[in-house]
């Protein structure tokens, strides 16, 4: 059910390491291939049991295609924590960016009527804009107190949009926001899920393309160097300030991109929908999945959207019919954040690298211990008796 | 590779004083740095002739480091200028602050303009086109003080407002500096390693990542070569794809040092390059330090605690105790100077 089966394919190790290494090559092959496969594969899955007993195939669908969301959302993060190592708390305020801005471009309330195709650039490009103006005047800062400035950026965007009533209908949110449509065909809000399902695919498939383009290249490099020591970086030429705000300015323009999308999936925005808890939501996504891997990070945002929106529910109407005791009375989606916190204790304390992690994290967290003291026997003489 | 550059023909320091051939390539003038009450170097003055190696040596706490910082652009200077190549890179930063304020200015006088042009009575569609106006220039201000394109530094300068350079700004002049303690990308490989090294070398953009131009491909095939080329130069051939952290001790230095040289630097600052290094390192290290000089034109600057590697390669040597010279010149003259031997062995020694 999971995305990556095709190249992280658990079968024997040889056909693995050259499945890895045909990815390797051909990156932007792969990528098409492994998420047009699990897209395709998802709704046929869905027709079986026990998944056929929760809920129809559409709902099915439209549920995979907000999970949808919240995977280009982990990958945006992903190239600001994962790659370049700097921690945004208020990823959430680009996401709310974005939403707006079709909102705003999209609906009655405005009664400005602008296609949502050129929308998804334009959303994502305010994003953008916003995360240099966040940017240029905190990425002086180093690793907590960014944190903290961004935690501070992602609460006071939906409160503006809160308080902004004139401009963003305030609490309500703008409703009636127009669904895209090709020529003369209007998506349908509901009934029919595959366009949204598609073009939702197209641009998982098409952001994944470019962000492992620039991985492998020379600014990727950079973001790295930076991750790993920023003095060293500068003293052989990075421009880390420069390198440091290309990441978050890409990392946001992706959150402005789901934006759009969520704007004309949901038809309506209100500021509810960027709070904290997606940030955070986010965040655990990036780090259960494996952080700096981009096909980790995928389908760890694949698989916790599905537990938070599927299982718990589950779990709750199952208990309900099983009636066991204690079980029975408790609804576990109020339990979502705690079980997050429990995941991700359990994780550091197991898994520090994530679900899939990337061969580098890999590396940085599981360090000499069992390697060196096996390969050069014990160099320092230090090992306990 | 300026291989035209003649190095002096006085390789080992044998009494012979300090050949500079033209203008110094780097020259300090009067660098102090002051931490709080602690003056860590006081009234530097340093001239390194092109293609010379010029060593700092000194006890513990000297202000060796503090000054190579200064001179790396990675502390500001209380006070005191480094030219490098003739043009001034590092001095006092000065009214740095105001520039972050002027940072609104654009933004105030688009507001301005558009309230003198009667935006406020054009209602709400008014107040929200200035809006977006002064957003907008908020946001290309940031964006070119990001940059930091030339025009916008020397209009800096002409409003009283000196930044130093920064690091990277250094490594674009033409230095290139390895650090006492190792600091390699440690889980990258080695390859990785050099052509971080060699970043300011290659222009692709990012329209060329975007799309993995075959600009972008020849580039890095020819990087790939070079890093190759540079490996072998410090006896690393071969090794590129083992991680930088898996490489034994002295080999990591010997990494550190072609990373510096990827950026194809005039003058290259060494920080102890053989520190914790065993003998037979030592030499070897020395050895290739004197190749880089006579082979790539290189002039070098060098920090070391170990005397008779600085004996053996340098042309001129400058001594410091409690932040400030106490000894300059030929490493014989710096030998026999008596306040040395007291700085290296304590009073009453001589």
């Amino acid at each position: 059910m999971s995305a990556a089966t095709s190249p992280a394919a658990t079968s024997p190790r040889g056909v693995r390491s050259r499945i890895g290494a045909f990815s390797d090559r051909h990156r932007s092959t792969s990528v098409f291939f492994g998420v047009g496969l699990a897209a395709m594969a998802l709704p046929l899955i869905v027709l079986l049991p026990p998944f056929n007993s929760f809920s129809g195939q559409g709902v099915w669908m439209d549920g995979f295609t907000i999970a949808g969301i919240f995977i280009l959302l982990a990958l945006g993060l992903n190239i600001v924590v994962g790659m370049s190592g700097l921690l945004d708390l208020g990823y959430a305020a680009f996401f709310a960016i974005g939403a707006y801005t079709y909102a705003l471009a999209a609906s009655p309330f405005t009664g400005i009527e602008i296609s949502f195709w050129p929308m998804l650039l334009i959303g994502a490009v305010m994003a953008a804009v916003f995360g240099i103006m966040l940017g240029a005047p905190t990425l002086r800062l180093r690793g907590d107190y960014l944190a903290i400035v961004t935690l501070g950026f992602g609460e006071i965007v939906p409160i503006t949009i809160l308080n902004l009533s004139r401009y963003t209908e305030g609490p309500n949110g703008i409703g009636g926001i127009t669904a895209p449509s090709i020529g003369d065909f209007r998506f349908p809000t509901t009934g029919n899920p595959w366009p949204y399902y598609l073009v939702m695919l197209g641009l998982i498939i098409v952001s994944m393309m470019l962000i492992y383009r620039l991985q492998d290249s020379r600014l990727g490099r950079s973001w790295m160097a930076v991750r790993e020591d920023e003095l060293a970086a500068a003293a052989n030429g990075i421009n880390t300030v420069t390198t440091k705000l290309l990441a978050f300015a890409l990392g946001a323009s992706t959150a402005g991109l789901a934006g759009v999308f969520l704007a004309a999936k949901l038809q309506t925005v209100t500021p509810n929908l960027f709070r904290f808890d997606v940030s955070f939501t986010v965040l655990a996504m990036v780090v259960l999945g494996g952080m700096g891997n981009i096909w980790g990070v995928a389908v760890g945002a694949f698989i916790i959207f599905m537990i938070q929106s599927v299982l718990l529910k589950q779990l709750n109407i199952f208990f309900d019919n099983v009636d066991v005791p204690i079980l029975s009375d408790i609804d576990f989606l109020q339990y979502q954040f705690l079980l997050y916190g429990i995941a991700l204790v359990g994780m550091m304390l197991l898994r520090p690298e994530g679900l899939f992690p990337s061969q580098r994290r890999k590396r940085e967290l599981h360090t000499e211990e069992d390697a060196d003291f096996g390969e050069h026997g014990d160099p320092m003489g230090a090992s306990p008796e | 590779m300026s291989e035209t550059m003649i190095p002096p023909s006085s390789t080992s320091g044998a009494g012979t004083p300090a050949s500079s051939p033209g203008a110094p390539i780097l020259s300090a003038r009067a660098v102090t740095k002051q931490f709080g009450g602690l003056v860590a170097v006081r009234d530097v003055n340093l001239d390194i002739p092109e293609g010379g190696i010029v060593s700092i040596i000194g006890p513990n706490g000297a202000g060796k480091t503090t000054f190579f910082n200064v001179v790396a652009g990675i502390i500001d200077p209380t006070a005191g200028t480094v030219a490098f190549k003739g043009r001034t890179l590092i001095s006092r930063p000065q009214r740095v602050w105001l520039e972050s304020v002027l940072w609104i200015v654009p933004a105030i006088i688009v507001a301005a303009v558009a309230l003198a042009l009667g935006a406020a009575d054009a209602g709400d569609d008014g107040l929200l086109l200035t809006a977006t106006a002064v957003v907008g220039a908020l946001v290309v201000t940031l964006v070119v003080a990001t940059i930091r394109p030339s025009w916008y530094t020397i209009l800096l300068s002409r409003l009283g407002i000196l930044r130093s350079a920064r690091p990277n700004d250094v490594v674009a002049a033409g230095m290139g500096r390895t650090f006492q303690n190792i600091r390699l990308f440690q889980n990258m490989t080695v390859l990785e390693n050099i052509l971080v090294g060699m970043h300011l070398q290659l222009n692709s953009n990012m329209l060329d990542h975007v799309l993995a131009s075959r600009r972008q491909q020849r580039e890095e095939d020819a990087a790939t070569a070079r890093a190759g080329e540079l490996l072998g130069l410090v006896g690393l051939a071969g090794r590129e794809n083992e991680l930088a952290k898996n490489l034994p001790y002295g080999d990591q230095r010997r990494l550190e040092l072609a990373r510096a040289l990827g950026n194809n630097p005039a003058l290259l600052l060494l920080d102890e390059p053989t520190a914790g290094m065993n003998p037979n390192e030592t030499a070897e290290m020395t050895e290739l330090i004197g190749r880089l000089r006579r082979d790539m034109g290189l002039s070098i600057l060098l920090i070391e605690h170990d005397m008779r590697v600085v004996m053996g390669i340098s042309d001129h040597i400058l001594v410091m105790d409690h932040g400030e010279r106490i000894s300059e010149g030929a490493p014989e003259e710096v030998r026999r100077d008596p306040r040395v031997i007291e700085a290296y062995l304590g009073t009453g020694a001589s």
